[in-house]
């Protein structure tokens, strides 16, 4: 039982995340690419005034598998990498905590983009 | 084929399909966002039930999803999904496996390195770009501030 309301809570959240994506689409005109941006950009400062954790901690993949989950992880690699390394740390923070979504995104959209044909433009 | 702003590319990426009303696109985002979030959960809920801690079980979950919307997108079949799903598909982070397949795919005949190598990154770019950046703000104020 606990497995389905850990599910529900992650499809509320989810959702509505991307309610908010496809207002932002239809009354502002906001192109994907700027949509993306700025939901990266929002989870860090979510993240970084701390309201962002706790929305993890209640809805799981609600909250992080939405862009506004990778700025969270981007703000939280940072704050621990901070504690441990100081200066350094203020660096190498974003990409420590994200490399595995990049060099996946990276990677497997190399071999898909090298194995699949482009669809016709017709 | 000439070579296409990132502006130019969302704009061709939109003409395909005609505009849906709000009271069509808001609810199909809430759907397809709830359901991509509730296969994300059940990923990480089977990948902490095989022994990964949490920290583990996000990470492998983010991989997964970018390892489907890519391959999806290589089999032509994400964009149908998200002509009817809209930012349900895009705001997860499968939008942004997207965003890094489906140019890649298309500029390939452009050659490897200026095609398909430079092209990946026309919108996951400016996404690692300012995402990075707010991080290291963020990064200096923790580092000053003890935020």
């Amino acid at each position: 039982m606990e497995w389905l309301i850990a599910c529900g809570k992650a499809f509320l959240i989810g959702g509505l995340f991307c309610v908010v994506g496809q207002l932002l689409i239809d009354y502002t005109k906001l192109t994907p690419a700027r949509i993306l941006v700025t939901y990266v950009v929002s989870g860090v400062v979510l993240s970084a005034l701390g309201w962002y954790q706790p929305l993890v901690d209640w809805a799981g993949a609600g909250a992080t598998v939405p862009l506004t989950g990778f700025g969270h992880l981007l703000a939280k690699g940072v704050r621990e990498a901070v504690a441990e390394k100081g200066w350094l740390g203020v660096l190498t923070g974003g990409f420590t905590a994200t490399a595995g979504g990049i060099a996946a995104a990276i990677f497997f959209g190399f071999l898909v983009a090298l194995l699949f044909k482009p669809k016709d433009k017709s | 084929m000439q070579w296409m702003s990132p502006k130019e590319y969302e704009k061709m990426n939109q003409k395909a399909s005609p505009p849906t009303p709000v009271w069509k696109t808001v609810p199909m985002a809430f759907l397809f966002g709830g359901i991509i979030c509730t296969i994300g959960q059940l990923c990480s809920m089977l990948y902490q039930n095989l022994g990964a801690d949490l920290e583990t079980a996000s990470a492998s979950t983010s991989i997964t999803l970018i390892f489907l919307a890519a391959l999806l997108t290589g089999l032509n079949v994400f964009d149908k999904i998200a002509k009817i799903g809209g930012a349900g598909c895009l705001v997860p982070i499968t939008g942004f496996s997207n965003a890094v397949v489906s140019p890649a795919l298309e500029f390939k005949a452009e050659g490897l390195v200026l095609g398909l190598g430079a092209k990946m990154f026309v919108i996951a770019g400016p996404v690692i770009v300012y995402g990075i950046t707010a991080s290291v703000i963020y990064g200096i104020l923790c580092r000053l501030f003890g935020w």
